[in-house]
């Protein structure tokens, strides 16, 4: 698909969706976060300048979405600058953040820079839970931004992060996302890769846990229907077929992390793939020439099953990550689709953890603490390896 | 639908021409829907000012059709449903 004036090569599509993880310093310590673990090791970040560099030549190609996102974006005291600069492009502007280090004249501030859409995530739909989750003391301020947001005629998304900490609530969460008048609410279940792999014992929900909330999810899509929009998505450990992830490798997608290595999604730094910095190399030259970027485009790169498999233009083998993390390599089918090799010994884990939920549950056996994402954790992890 | 309506785009989405995709596009919350060259023409004439009735003569003129009328109530419809427009006030 290529068209006059485009900066994309013949059969390359062009970046749609831009996302600017500014920094990956953040006041919360959710042990879900999917940041890398190795977040203590990226000290050097991108300049203003090369932002908005970055912003110009991937606006040029095509990209039309851009989330702000972190870590906690608002960290970046050159936020108001960098949204202005994306909306004169063009952009239609994210911003993806706790709402910690948000006040009234910020979001005003926002609103005059042009910012289109403000995301905040809850950890939970009560003061003590959500305080915990997040490491931090933070419910009440973000109720009150949520009020602020929609106070400055912002559509605005609720985000919470589901699991098996927080998932008997869900009732509860719904009833408040009601209560802010959320016009899009996600409850997105955890995905285990980065902090949430390593806690993945004590977050993953059990069968039981899953069906109830699948129930309750419904009731209020109905309910809310015209009002706001409920996804609820359920951990992809327990289907049998993967997600196309990322739409394809290359193909929409567009991440640069707050040092400027280039990705085709957030979690894929933990590949043994060399992936291009923008300190280094225009965008054009990341998205159509760079051997990371061209990794995993097509079906060439595929082995058994899904070489063979009819399904495979429709999830290009599920998540290369998931593939990577379960199996030890990339290429291999993701392991959630049922005629992947290894996918009985995820079944066999997914079932291990549900019956050590239940065994907590009836205190049979304690509790394992949860590791918080921070900058100590992170570092005694690079230690480690 | 009430032809004296005057329709704008509701404050979560923003409509613009990408030229890229050569074609018009509606933006909203983390996605984006390209529209037909035909969608394009009539999310183009929707400012806050113009009626419906006003867009569809302006339709007819450029386009030295009749015949349009239905086509573009019908999409007008999907519009409003998806919440893409609202009434000006
Ligand atoms: S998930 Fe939590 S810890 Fe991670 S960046 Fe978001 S708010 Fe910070
Ligand atoms: S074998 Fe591969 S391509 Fe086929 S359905 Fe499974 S993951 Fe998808």
């Amino acid at each position: 698909m290529t068209t006059a004036g485009s900066e994309t090569k013949n059969d390359i599509t062009p970046p749609l969706w831009l996302l600017a993880e500014l920094t990956y310093k953040c006041p919360l310590q959710c042990p879900y976060c999917s940041n890398p673990v190795e977040i203590a090791k990226y000290q050097n970040e991108l300049s203003t300048k090369d932002w908005v560099r970055v912003m110009q030549q991937a606006r040029k190609m095509g990209a039309t979405q851009l989330g702000f996102s972190g870590g906690e974006p608002l960290v970046r005291q050159d936020l108001e600058e960098l949204i202005q600069e994306a909306r004169h492009l063009g952009y239609y502007t994210n911003l993806i953040t706790s709402g910690v280090g948000m006040d009234e004249e910020r979001v005003k501030r926002f609103k005059d820079a042009g910012l289109d859409h403000i995301q905040i995530s809850f950890q939970a739909s009560n003061e003590e839970l959500n305080n915990f989750i997040g490491g931090t003391k933070s419910f009440q301020h973000k109720k009150e931004m949520a009020r602020i947001v929609k106070e400055y005629e912002y559509p605005m998304v609720l985000n919470i992060v589901i699991h098996r900490k927080n998932i008997d609530q869900i009732r509860d969460i719904l009833e408040m996302t009601v209560e802010l008048n959320a016009d899009y609410v996600e409850l997105a279940s955890t995905q285990y890769y980065g902090w949430s792999r390593i806690n993945v014992d004590q977050l993953l929900p059990t069968r039981e846990q899953l069906a109830n909330a699948e129930k309750i999810a419904k009731e209020y899509q109905e309910k809310m229907k015209g009002r706001s929009k409920i996804i609820y998505v359920i951990p992809d450990y327990f289907e049998n077929r993967p997600k196309p992830c990322m739409n394809g490798w290359g193909a929409i997608f567009l991440t640069i992390a707050p040092d400027g290595t280039a990705l085709p999604c957030h979690e894929a730094g933990q590949l043994p793939i060399e992936f291009p910095n923008v300190r280094d190399f225009s965008i054009p030259e990341i998205w159509n020439d760079s051997p990371g970027f061209n990794h995993f485009r097509g079906f060439e790169w595929m082995v058994e099953p899904c070489r063979s498999c009819p399904e495979k233009t429709k999830d290009f083998g599920g998540c290369r990550c998931q593939a990577f993390m379960l199996t030890g390599d990339a290429r291999n089918a993701d392991p959630v689709c049922d005629k992947s090799p290894h996918h009985k010994s995820l079944i066999d884990d997914v079932e291990r953890i549900n019956e050590l939920a239940v065994d907590e549950a009836a205190k049979k056996v304690e509790e394992k603490p949860l590791i918080f994402r921070n900058m100590k954790n992170s570092k005694s992890y690079l230690e480690e390896v | 639908m009430d032809k004296n309506n005057t329709p704008e785009v509701a404050p979560t989405f923003r409509v613009q021409w990408e030229d890229v995709q050569n074609c018009y596009v509606v933006l909203y919350p983390e996605g984006m829907v390209k529209l037909s060259s035909s969608a394009g023409q009539i999310m183009k004439r929707v400012n806050g000012e113009t009626t419906i009735t006003e867009i569809i003569a302006d339709l007819k003129e450029t386009f030295s059709s009749n015949e349009l009328e239905d086509d573009v109530i019908k999409f007008l419809e999907v519009a409003y449903d998806n919440g893409w427009l609202r009434n000006k006030k």
